[in-house]
């Protein structure tokens, strides 16, 4: 049995709170999908639920907003690894409620 | 590739490292790499520990398996390029490329074992809708799947729920068959450290 808990703590605990170029406020308002200044907010919005439609145009809008590209590189791996962390612990929830163990 | 940063902002060493890939594999090195190796401390390093656990840790589920469900998952999530990738992969360990087009194409008829349609269908629900429910979960397990199974799969979909929406987001090119084949060999020697 693979078992990705351990390395999944550290890779939250290391985007959210270790040093970065964007804000730690930004970065975990990224990964929740919530409170972020336009452009930001609608940018993190499509990475979260259709990340196939992101433009040239819609990354070009959150340089023009004055955010560096380390800025938007870590805003953008924070609300991947958000909504995939979403998805992932309500798939566990419903897994855990078929089995009933803990 | 939509920041320079990932395309170019590597260090000298890194450099000199994708040099090296070119000239052995004689294929451009693939965005993904250029990512994962790009301030590797920050995303790249942490991310493949879980990614190397979920594809190549201690499974029932085989390699191929897992690589199809992440081929699948990148299906669902409309992104080619990690469509592309490990359906290499997937062929390279099942080491039958009809089986792999007949999944991704087919599903719901294509020969496989019930535990592992299930499981599939299961996580594109889940990529898809962003949720699943108690039964659908109970489906899997009727289906056959044991608890640690669907555990392993969920482990794969979240890796591939997280690259996916990098690739789509940071505008990874999509090379040809060869690049692909070549980093799908590399990924079955080496794995994803």
């Amino acid at each position: 049995m693979s078992n990705i808990r351990q390395a999944r703590k550290a890779l939250t605990s290391r985007i959210l709170e270790g040093e970065g170029k964007a804000s730690p406020s930004d970065r975990r308002a990224a990964f929740n999908n919530s409170g972020l200044a336009e452009p930001l907010g609608t940018l993190v919005e499509q990475v979260a639920r259709h990340a196939h439609r992101i433009t040239d145009e819609d990354i070009a809008a959150t340089r023009k907003s004055g955010l560096s590209e380390d800025q938007v590189f870590e805003i953008v791996v924070c609300a991947a690894i958000g909504q995939a962390t979403r998805q992932y612990d309500t798939a566990l929830a419903a897994l855990e409620a078929a089995t009933g163990k803990e | 590739m939509r920041l320079r940063i990932l395309d170019s902002g590597h260090s000298f060493g890194t450099k000199a490292l994708f040099a090296l890939i070119r000239t052995v594999s004689r294929q451009p090195v693939l965005d993904v790499v250029k990512l994962v190796k790009y301030r590797a401390d920050f995303y790249g390093g942490p991310m493949q520990s879980v990614t190397h656990e979920a594809m190549r840790g201690p499974s029932t589920w085989s390699v191929g398996d897992r690589e199809l469900m992440a081929a699948f998952v990148a299906q669902t999530n409309q992104c080619e390029f990690c469509t592309k990738a490990h359906a290499a992969v997937a062929q390279g360990a099942y080491r039958d490329e009809k089986k792999v087009s007949a999944l991704l194409s087919e599903l719901d008829t294509a020969a496989i074992e019930e535990p592992l349609r299930a499981t599939l269908l299961m996580l594109g629900k889940l990529t898809r809708e962003h949720v699943v429910k108690t039964d659908d979960m109970r489906a899997v397990l009727a289906a056959g799947a044991s608890r640690q199974q669907i555990e392993d799969a969920l482990a794969v979909c979240f890796s591939f729920n997280v690259i996916g929406r990098l690739a789509d987001a940071f505008g990874f090119f999509v090379p040809g068959p060869k690049a692909f084949e070549a980093g799908a060999k590399y990924l079955l020697a080496r794995g994803y450290r």
